[in-house]
């Protein structure tokens, strides 16, 4: 029996940023199957940042093969990252997600406008898009609303909706909490892992913050998975 | 989707984005405001004689002739003789003949003695005829008929007594013979304007007491004898000449070019005019240029303003970025925002210039005596609006371009 491919694999990557400043990361090895929640902790400057550029196909490594859902995103062409990008990853940031003059069904929607495929399998995606905000906990109002006119918290949900829609196998957050308060951070966590469990989509946050740590499957510390180097400027 | 979410980040900008589009609409409508004056001052230029189809004076140059005999400039250097008008009169060709005879003034303004006829054959802005504002066509041999700017200028109105001077900017005025004003003419915006209207035999009786340009000394002939007196004129200073067919202008003028008892020249006053045009031509293109300019001035102002948004944007282009759009789509979103400014900028400048136009079309008229026609826009106008588009967008590509390197350079980690 053939083992189904984990969503995310790292395999001996190593990355160096061009630059004066030279840094280098090198992530031997890391795996996440489908449907699990991992939380990877790391300080500032632990390498993190440059790790989700790797994971999402913004940056590529110099050796080694980083696969998402199977597929070597080194071994694609800069457009077809873009895309695999759209297809593949469900992304939330720390905070100023969302286009702030475009309203929350345009924001939400965003992302299916670059995918084609994951389009394809929400085929009444303002259904979809409104079904998201209910179960995330959003007012059923809130569609039109221009997102900048949200709160903090109401626009981290609609970001995960947004992360949510088309069911990508990954969702990548980084530091999606930090800009939230301390119990609407756990409210946030909880109705993204509903989602992303009753999707059996794998979740993979980056924080600095361990207090967060058993909401998840696993949690990964930076300096485990990854060796940076930091030559002198 | 994209072109909603373009128009929602210029609406989100839109103090700047509306200053912007006002720059360029100012610009457009300055260039084609410009175009208009320009074209309306062309067409009422080669207005300002027609109808007539020779102008006949003593050989000179064309565009001389044509400046004293229609917009009273300089001098003629020489008269032609009764005879030669009476010659030209009696051709088979000739329709009908109106005499000018220049040289003196009043005030600022020429004196033109000429017949009844002048008021019926001069016509103007294609084909329309001299029409009285008050009083009549002069009658007497002191009458006078004057243009709208001269009753403007000096306050005259009908029944006033008015001296003639002979000579230009004389002092000797020929304060022996008042004439009076019977009737004031309505705008035309052709030098008619600025005339005094007297009839020819009127010019005689002025120098009745005068020879070689000064007053005989002593010498005071009393009006009602000069009425007495024949005052059949001996030269005048030029013809304005139809023909009874298109046809035999060429021919006319021919023989009279060709006439053997003194030297006579026959313009086509088209022809002249356009030479003239030439001439004062070189002003327009100045004008084009400097109004060129001005839409080039607001392009760049456009440029500078979507440089300085780059930065502020960063975290919109990192989203776009994020969600899966590719650098080439940052760059086409940017060239797009400039493209729909200046289109918008365009449209406006367009409606900003046919209300200023609506507005002042006929303020121009009575100021100037320029008519500016309220046209639709022409193919050459529509193209000026396309070329400000296309130049834009264009000119966005500097900005586009930098935006497209920082958003592969940033990715989609911005931090601000």
């Amino acid at each position: 029996m053939i083992k189904p491919a984990p969503v995310l694999e790292l395999d001996d990557v190593h990355y160096r940023w061009p630059g004066r400043a030279p840094f280098e990361l090198r992530a031997p090895y890391l795996t996440l199957v489908k449907g699990e929640t991992v939380l990877l902790l790391g300080e500032s400057g632990s390498g993190k940042s440059t790790l989700l550029s790797l994971i999402c196909g913004t940056i590529v490594a110099q050796s080694g093969a980083v696969s998402v859902a199977g597929t070597d995103i080194s071994s694609l062409s800069a457009g077809k990252r873009d895309r695999f990008r759209a297809e593949q990853i469900g992304l939330i940031f720390q905070q100023f997600n969302l286009l702030p003059y475009a309203s929350v069904q345009d924001n939400i929607l965003l992302p299916l406008r670059f995918a084609p495929d994951r389009a394809s399998r929400v085929p009444l995606s303002v259904d979809d898009a409104e079904r998201l905000c209910r179960d995330l906990g959003l007012p059923t109002d809130v569609m039109g609303a221009r997102a900048g006119t949200l709160s903090v918290g109401q626009q981290q949900r609609v970001a995960a909706a947004r992360a949510l829609i088309g069911m990508p196998p990954l969702i990548v957050a980084d530091e999606p909490t930090s800009s939230l308060d301390a119990s609407t951070q756990v409210a946030f966590l909880d109705v993204l892992f509903e989602q992303s469990r009753s999707h059996s989509t794998t979740v993979l946050m980056v924080s600095h913050d361990a207090r967060l740590a058993d909401q998840f499957d696993r949690v990964i510390h930076m300096t485990d998975i990854a060796q940076t180097m930091r030559g002198i400027t | 989707m994209i072109l909603r979410l373009a128009l929602g980040s210029l609406l989100a900008r839109g103090l700047t984005v509306a200053m912007t589009i006002l720059a360029i609409a100012l610009s457009v409508m300055l260039f084609l405001g410009v175009e208009k004056v320009r074209t309306g001052a062309k067409a009422s230029f080669a207005d300002t004689i027609s109808g007539t189809d020779l102008i006949v004076g003593a050989r000179t140059g064309s565009v001389q002739l044509l400046l004293y005999s229609v917009f009273r400039i300089g001098n003629a250097t020489s008269n032609m003789t009764w005879e030669s008008y009476q010659d030209i009169a009696a051709r088979d060709a000739v329709d009908w003949i109106v005499p000018i005879s220049l040289g003196d003034s009043h005030r600022q303004f020429r004196v033109m003695g000429t017949t009844v006829a002048f008021f019926e054959r001069y016509k103007y802005r294609s084909g329309q005829s001299l029409a009285m504002r008050d009083g009549d066509v002069m009658d007497d041999l002191f009458d006078a008929t004057i243009g709208a700017d001269v009753a403007e200028t000096l306050g005259y109105s009908v029944g006033d007594p008015i001296v003639v001077a002979h000579g230009l900017a004389s002092f000797s005025e020929h304060e022996d013979q008042p004439f009076r004003i019977s009737g004031i003419l309505e705008k035309t915006g052709t030098p008619v304007d600025r005339t005094v209207i007297v009839s020819l035999e009127a010019i005689e009786a002025i120098h009745v007491d005068w020879r070689s340009g000064a007053q005989i000394p002593g010498q005071a002939t009393p009006a009602d004898v000069i009425r007495q007196m024949d005052l059949q004129p001996q030269a005048i200073t030029a013809a304005l000449v139809g023909v009874k067919g298109r046809l035999q202008v060429f021919g006319l003028q021919r023989a009279i070019n060709e006439y053997g008892e003194e030297p006579l020249l026959a313009i086509l006053p088209g022809v002249a005019l356009q030479e003239l045009w030439q001439i004062v031509g070189i002003a327009e293109t100045a004008l084009i240029a400097v109004s060129g300019m001005v839409i080039v001035t607001a392009l760049i102002g456009m440029m500078a303003t979507i440089f300085s948004s780059l930065n502020e944007r960063r975290r919109e282009m990192a989203i776009f970025r994020a969600m899966g759009a590719r650098p080439r789509v940052i760059f086409a979103l940017l060239v797009l925002e400039a493209a729909v400014i200046a289109a918008i900028g365009a449209l406006l400048g367009l409606i900003l210039l046919y209300l200023s136009l609506y507005v002042a079309q006929p303020l121009i008229d009575s100021a100037f005596g320029l008519w500016i026609p309220i046209d639709p826009p022409s193919m050459r106008e529509v193209l000026v609006l396309i070329a400000v588009i296309l130049a834009s967008a264009i000119v966005s590509m500097l900005p586009a371009i930098r935006a497209y390197r920082m958003s592969l350079a940033d990715g989609m980690m911005v931090r601000i």
